[in-house]
């Protein structure tokens, strides 16, 4: 297996993989053959409530919303460090973490509103604060990975990236603030998740999403980053592949020293 | 520090008196908001007690919308004839070519907002309860359009694809100032019973802060 | 099991989305590695791995 050189895989990217795979059918055991759904019974009147199966979405979407945060402070990290550094790996890293980020939230709150239905009893709730801060985080970093396809000298492009991704953060906060005066409620009560009849299983399954996704977006972070370097690279050897063929349209004799190792690619 | 305000000045100066002699403003921009407040009108069925109750949003996403068009206008302008160039080599300070820029945005935008306010009191029957704070507020939103705008301009500068590009990333950013400038409104207004001054502090940070990360980030954008 | 299609909507999607997402990723950095000759290979040229530089 490791003697495939045309992957972006690599022995230690392998293992995640399988790790992540493996973690993802634990979680699916867990979270819909061992743990019991939520079902609360009123001490008064008797009666049965609560999220019932519909809980089982949450080892989902909890998870993946701490890792869309998660990613986009890795975003706007690495935007600081590119803005200090100025080196490549920084501004990859920034893209890949943007990227993957991207995908986590679109799929929070695509899970997010597939939960809501049965258990708020809509699809959207524009007063609450959480989600409504998700929404138009979602919305910059669209915003920002448009700009990130645009074609320009990558220089200019990661400086651009890297203001866009540091304003977007900087701007959750204010979000966040304007929102919660704004209509001031949530139906995301920090207890959605302590109201719940907290069983030792049922915890113990959420922190196992954590750590499966945690694993997955691991894998995708690196290969994201893998195939942001390739792209620079393969732009840049492009490059030096173009002028080294001018050189040989101009018959000196010295080619090879002009490509330099390129000569060793497949 | 002085020098920088000075040099802001000149900029500033020198892009409202290509405004002044060119009228984009006044003969497109200007017409374009009052037209969205006509088509707000259209869309909400001409029930002028919706129309009331809702005209301060109304009017700010009539400003935003406007302001893209001010903003792309205003880097626009630095482009035409590699005008961008000469402005680079005069040795003025990135941050003082920001504030410049910005505050003659600034300064359209509040002509704009005035106009504006004349629409909503005409078309839509609002009515000035608390005319301080509509002045205050309006200001202080105008601060934070126009700062915010004038960055993310420069950041969607020499692209191809600017014109496109500019709304979905300034837009967003600007959801906090929508919120707040219309809940100032509705206040100032009379069209629901909230603090306004309240949320004029909201304002003034986002004004504040983005001021001063435009000031700064501008010298990253625009050099080499 | 209550609230099924739900259920079955949310996890369905997202295992769809990241396993699609991933496979794509895949498939493009085999196509970009081919375009860059193995020196240039960041995480084959670290050691205890095959690539170094070919």
């Amino acid at each position: 297996m490791t003697g495939r050189r045309d992957t972006t895989g690599s022995a230690g990217s392998r293992l995640l993989g399988v790790s992540a795979l493996v973690g993802v059918a634990v979680l699916l055991l867990f979270a819909f053959v061992l743990t019991d759904p939520d079902v609360r019974v009123h001490p008064t009147t008797g009666e049965e409530f609560g999220q019932f199966d519909a809980v089982r979405l949450l080892y989902l979407h909890v998870p993946m919303a701490v890792l869309t945060y998660a990613a986009y402070i890795l975003c706007a990290a690495a935007s600081v460090g590119y803005l200090v550094r100025r080196t490549p790996w920084w501004d990859v890293t920034a893209y890949a973490a943007a990227e993957v980020g991207t995908v986590f939230c679109g799929l929070v709150l695509v899970t997010g509103s597939i939960w809501g239905r049965p258990v708020w009893n809509t699809w959207w709730e524009w007063g609450d604060v959480r989600l409504m801060t998700t929404l138009v985080l979602f919305l910059l970093f669209l915003g920002y990975l448009a700009l990130r396809r645009t074609t320009v000298d990558p220089r200019h492009q990661a400086r651009r990236a890297a203001v866009v991704a540091l304003v977007a953060v900087l701007d959750i906060p204010l979000v966040n603030r304007s929102v919660e005066w704004w209509e001031n409620r949530t139906l995301h009560q920090q207890s959605t998740l302590a109201e719940l009849k907290i069983q030792d299983l049922t915890l113990f399954t959420l922190m196992l999403g954590f750590v499966v996704f945690g694993l997955v977006a691991a894998w995708l972070l690196l290969h994201r980053f893998r195939v942001g370097w390739l792209e620079q690279a393969a732009a840049e050897h492009g490059v030096a592949m173009a002028i080294a063929e001018r050189h040989a349209e101009l018959d000196m004799p010295d080619v090879d020293a002009a490509v330099g190792d390129a000569g060793d690619g497949p | 520090m002085r020098e920088v305000f000075a040099d802001a000045l000149l900029i500033a100066a020198k892009d409202l008196r290509i405004e002044a002699r060119s009228r984009v403003l006044v003969n497109q921009v200007a017409p374009f908001a009052l037209l969205v407040l006509v088509l707000f009108g259209f869309a909400l069925d001409a029930d002028q007690r919706t129309l009331r109750t809702f005209a301060p949003g109304l009017f700010w996403v009539a400003v935003l919308l406007a302001s893209l068009l001010a903003v792309q206008r205003s880097t626009s302008l630095e482009h035409a004839d590699g005008a961008h160039t000469g402005l680079r080599l005069s040795g003025m300070a990135p941050s003082s070519v920001f504030l410049g820029k910005a505050a003659a945005v600034f300064v359209q935008l509040a002509v704009l907002e005035v106009l504006l306010v004349v629409g909503i009191v005409v078309l839509y029957g609002s009515t000035i309860e608390d005319p301080l704070l509509l002045v205050v507020s309006g200001l202080v939103a105008g601060v934070a359009v126009a700062a915010t705008g004038t960055l993310y301009g420069a950041l969607a500068s020499g692209l191809g694809v600017r014109e496109t590009l500019l709304p979905i990333l300034l837009l967003p950013v600007l959801a906090p100032v929508l919120i707040g400038a219309t809940r100032a409104f509705d206040d100032a207004l009379g069209a629901a019973a909230v603090d306004g001054w309240a949320w004029l502090g909201l304002l003034v940070v986002f004004g504040l802060v983005a001021t001063v990360l435009g000031a700064l980030a501008h010298g990253a954008l625009i050099e080499d | 099991m209550t609230h099924l299609a739900y259920l079955v909507a949310g996890w369905g999607i997202a295992l769809v989305v990241l396993g699609v997402y991933g496979f794509g990723l895949l498939r493009r950095g085999r196509r970009l590695t081919g375009q860059v000759p193995a020196g240039q290979r960041r995480w084959l040229t670290s050691p205890g791995d095959d690539g170094r530089g070919g």
